[in-house]
């Protein structure tokens, strides 16, 4: 069984739950506290929360950590490294992923739930759905707001859209380029997004859509 | 500080007490820390049930939910800092709450904010309010405690104040309770978070004194500065400490400071303690010594421990990065020693802080005076259509999404029923999920404080059944003008009355509560406002919500409406400030919600909501906007006890009403489970159409409700 290591910076705030959420998808997880190693892991998730409680900007501290070196190490041997909300911003600083994640259209904290259209299927975390697919989620962020100068490597994998899949103005609730809500790079296995999956994967909690997230994961790393 | 209190301690101490013990015994002394003219009236609140495993008395209360699973919950005001700069009162107030709960060693997993301010007209309280949620949000969403629900309310009472209140709740092991107070001699007290500085000196004392005119220049030095960062690293630290079992009492620096916790943490049980205060880490120079002893600066705990484990206690903070001190130690000797650089400059019995006589404040009887409102008004001849649109788009009724959706209510994956409905749901378990509401009716309690204040509880109650959850218990928060003034005295134990009386019908009991007084601005007094926070149990697959579900399901209102509008949304949008407030008859109450539980756990209810602010009119239409289904009612098939106008049957406040919607082969069963019962229309289409008889009364489209419904950022100027 894969295991993952889920990144606890000072001020990450959803890790627990990443944990329990990757173990309802069949791998196995622990909290790693940013000054341990990650040797013997098989994948990294890098939760959300405040890391640096967003001192600076978002997730711009922890990108200058010594872990994150390893993380690149990881990423560079195709393992599969997920960045959920900070986690995102984290993967932007570090240049794990092009862009920057600017402050919402509306310059304030936003939890709420959205509706996602899966553009691309064909990444360590989007292989069990099925392109196209509108999925439901919640997003909770200030900083959210997509944007690259460049998208040529990068694959856009979720978009903000309405009930019907339809990509529009009026379903994009931070002012995000394209709509996007997720990217991964060209190789599939560094994947950035803003919504949170783990929030999205019991079904008393509203949707299990984003269990799927993680049981691609565990698939891809078992490969 | 009283004259009659300072020759009391001169003839306990047998001699005038120094500067620094002065300062110390005056935070102790002070109102918000010794709830010297309400404990007595407290003893009248219920406090056992078989639910409750510590009630009023350390920082917050602790209740059984199942075998393996122990819930904390407390409440607190911060409103006097908060008038005063409400980002940072708000935020700390937060974080307050959240150690209270964190330091009885649960991990703490939802907050409730009830918040209160005046018109929103005015730029002052439009400020106050952005403000104060801005600090609930910034905080709690970077601690990752989900703020769930609350309350907004707007009145002309609060004009340039506000009252912010803040409930939390945690969970953990039954075995990982950790007292505030030793029951060893020995043991170190080590200090750990934050440095000291000079921020919220003479918080205490502070919020025991009305405001003053200039009290946003002057008192800013009382406001604590927020720092939820270290508040975060302090709540992960703590539990683990608290893993390993070896820490022997536990308590966060609140009210009071250094003081106030370490007296406390050794004084309960007959115990002394000695402070080397200049070991305490200083944010600014030359600090003084009293200074450090009565600081409120955040994000500090103290933490008592035996020699032995302090290595691998500390080790802990270290990982956090945390900075911690042993500043003192436990001894067996009953007094508060303080030393500052080798010195002893302060020598008390520690009694003298802990144990603060009782004060009786002259009661007089009402005869005359404001509560002479209480009198019966006719109710004004409007067009109900635009008595409709009026109370709708009060700010009181408007949804409160601008509100909820600043705070992650979602963070640790446990939110079943989000914020917008009658009460949040956290799931517990596979099985069971924890409801979790709040309640306050200050118009009310201003008419009539005893059925005011019932009606808090009552309601929190009829919130809990709508969602499917048996209440377990309560907590209350009582913010007061000052006591000294007999009418609000008399309005203070009117309203203790009223929360027993309410409770004791139910067998609840209050396991935690705090006392705000003296909330005036400019020599006037708030209304009485209690608020009470409840708890339930609902099985998880129970759930139910306000939600219309299909066209074609019937609508009934259970509970009889009189024609009770003194307080009501109605007569406070056109301006009435009279009238008789609703009347709490608890058998009635107590008959309807369990028929409520019941009807749920049989299945035969597909909508639940209870009838409150802005009556029966207010609550169909919510069932519709959340759902975006429409519905047509008759209101003259509504129960009424005596003539009432249609304005009155739409509007009144009457208590111990619910509206369900079920389908129709359920009827039967349902009209047995209740004593009044009545189906009054059905789900249908997209319009919301009250009819008496014949007569149109209201016809509105849901969608152009909704937009009403949504209009709150357009009030804020957005």
């Amino acid at each position: 069984m894969p295991k993952f290591a889920v990144i606890v910076f000072p001020g990450t705030n959803c890790d627990f739950e990443t944990v329990e959420t990757i173990k309802k998808a069949g791998g196995k997880a622990e909290r790693v506290w940013y000054k341990e190693s990650l040797k013997d892991f098989d994948g990294v998730v890098l939760p959300g929360g405040f890391s640096y409680a967003d001192y600076l900007r978002g997730g711009a501290i922890s990108a200058r950590a010594e872990i994150m070196e390893e993380v690149k190490e990881l990423a560079k041997e195709g393992k599969p490294v997920l960045g959920i909300c900070n986690g995102f911003q984290i993967l932007t600083e570090a240049k794990l992923l092009p862009g920057a994640l600017r402050p919402n259209k509306i310059p304030r904290f936003l939890c709420r739930w959205i509706y996602l259209r899966v553009a691309v299927t064909e990444t360590a975390f989007t292989s069990f759905y099925k392109e196209g697919e509108v999925i439901r989620m919640p997003i909770a962020h200030a900083e959210g707001n997509y944007y690259a100068n460049n998208l040529s490597k990068v694959r856009i994998a979720f978009q903000y859209s309405n009930e019907n899949g339809e990509i529009i103005e009026d379903a994009n609730p931070n002012g995000s380029l394209l709509n996007i809500a997720g990217i991964s790079n060209e190789n599939g296995n560094v994947l950035g997004m803003m919504p949170h999956p783990e929030r999205a994967s019991d079904r008393w909690l509203g949707s299990e859509d984003g269990l799927r997230v993680f049981k691609s994961m565990v698939k891809y790393a078992k490969r | 500080m009283f004259p009659h209190e300072e020759k009391f301690i001169l003839k306990k101490l047998g001699r005038e007490p120094n500067e620094v013990e002065k300062a110390m015994i005056e935070v102790m002394w002070s109102e918000h820390a010794s709830y010297k003219s309400s404990r007595k009236w407290l003893k009248l609140l219920p406090t056992k049930n078989e639910y409750v495993i510590l009630g009023p008395g350390e920082d917050a209360g602790v209740i059984k939910f199942d075998e393996n699973t122990t819930i904390v919950v407390g409440i607190e005001s911060h409103n006097h800092p908060s008038a005063v700069e409400p980002y940072g009162g708000a935020a700390t107030g937060v974080g307050g709450i959240v150690r209270d709960i964190l330091c009885m060693g649960a991990r703490p997993i939802a907050l409730l904010d009830p918040i209160r301010f005046g018109p929103l007209e005015k730029e002052r309280n439009k400020y106050l309010f952005e403000y104060v949620v801005k600090g609930i949000a910034d905080y709690g969403n970077r601690i990752g405690v989900p703020t769930v629900g609350g309350e907004t309310e707007f009145d002309e009472s609060l004009d340039g104040y506000t009252l912010v209140n803040v409930a939390c709740i945690g969970i953990m092991h039954p075995n990982e309770l950790v007292h505030s107070y030793v029951t060893e001699s020995g043991l170190l007290l080590v200090l750990v978070g934050n440095k000291t500085g000079r921020d919220g000196i003479h918080g205490v004392t502070f919020a025991s004194e009305e405001l003053s005119e200039n009290a946003e220049e002057e008192d800013r030095s009382a406001v604590q500065i927020p720092d939820p960062f270290t508040e975060k690293l302090l709540i992960e630290a703590t539990l683990e400490a608290v893993k390993t079992g070896k820490v022997k009492a536990l308590k966060d620096l609140g009210g009071g400071g250094l003081t106030c916790a370490s007296s406390e943490m050794a004084g309960k049980k007959g115990f002394g303690t000695v402070i080397y205060a200049d070991r305490v880490p200083q944010r600014e120079p030359n600090m003084n010594v009293m200074e450090v002893m009565i600081s409120e600066s955040q994000e500090r705990m103290l933490f008592a421990i035996r020699e032995e484990d302090l290595e691998e206690i500390t080790k802990i903070f270290e990982k956090y990065e945390l900075e911690w001190t042993v500043v003192g130690e436990i001894i067996d000797e009953p007094r508060y020693i303080v030393y500052w650089n080798g010195e002893k400059v302060a020598d008390l019995p520690i009694n003298l802080l802990t144990e603060v006589p009782i004060i009786e404040w002259e009661i007089i009887e009402w005869e005359a005076g404001p509560y002479s409102v209480e009198k019966d008004v006719r109710t004004p001849e409007i067009v109900p259509q635009e008595a409709f649109l009026k109370v709708l788009s009060s700010p009181n009724i408007i949804s409160k999404e601008w509100v909820y959706r600043q705070y992650d209510h979602e963070v640790q994956g446990r939110t079943v029923l989000k914020p917008g409905l009658d009460a949040a749901v956290l799931k517990i378990n596979d099985e069971y999920g924890l409801a979790f509401v709040s309640d306050g009716n200050p118009s009310y309690s201003y008419l009539n404080p005893y059925h005011g204040a019932m009606a808090c509880v009552v309601e929190a109650i009829r919130n809990l059944a709508s969602v499917g959850a048996k209440p377990l218990a309560l907590v209350d928060n009582l913010n007061f003008a000052s006591p000294e003034r007999p009418e609000v005295y008399w309005s203070f134990i009117e309203t203790i009355k009223g929360l027993r009386d309410a409770a004791n019908a139910f067998r609840l009991a209050y396991v935690s509560g705090n006392v705000s007084f003296y909330n005036e601005v400019n020599g006037k007094s708030i209304k009485p406002t209690p608020v009470v926070a409840a708890l339930g149990k609902v099985k998880l697959e129970h759930i139910t919500t306000m939600a219309f579900k299909d066209e074609g399901d019937l609508i009934a209102v259970v509970g009889v409406t009189n024609r009770e509008l003194g307080g009501s949304e109605l007569y406070r949008v056109l301006g009435i400030r009279e009238g008789i407030a609703p009347r709490v008859d608890l058998k009635k109450e107590k008959e309807n919600a369990e028929g409520i539980l019941k009807a749920i756990e049989h299945g035969l209810v597909k909508a639940v909501h209870d009838v409150s602010r802005g009556g029966l009119a207010i609550a169909l239409a919510e069932m519709a906007m959340v759902s975006g289904l429409g519905f047509e009612v008759d209101i003259s098939k509504v129960p009424v006890e005596a003539k009432l106008s249609p304005l009155e049957v739409l509007f009144s406040e009457s208590q111990a009403r619910f509206i369900v919607s079920f389908e129709k082969e359920n009827l039967e069963k349902l009209k047995e489970m209740f004593k009044d019962f009545a189906v009054i229309g059905e789900v249908k289409g997209r319009e919301m159409v009250f009819k008496s008889n014949e007569d149109k009364l209201i016809r509105i489209s849901v969608k152009e409700g909704r937009k009403i419904y949504g209009s709150l950022p357009k009030l804020l100027g957005e």
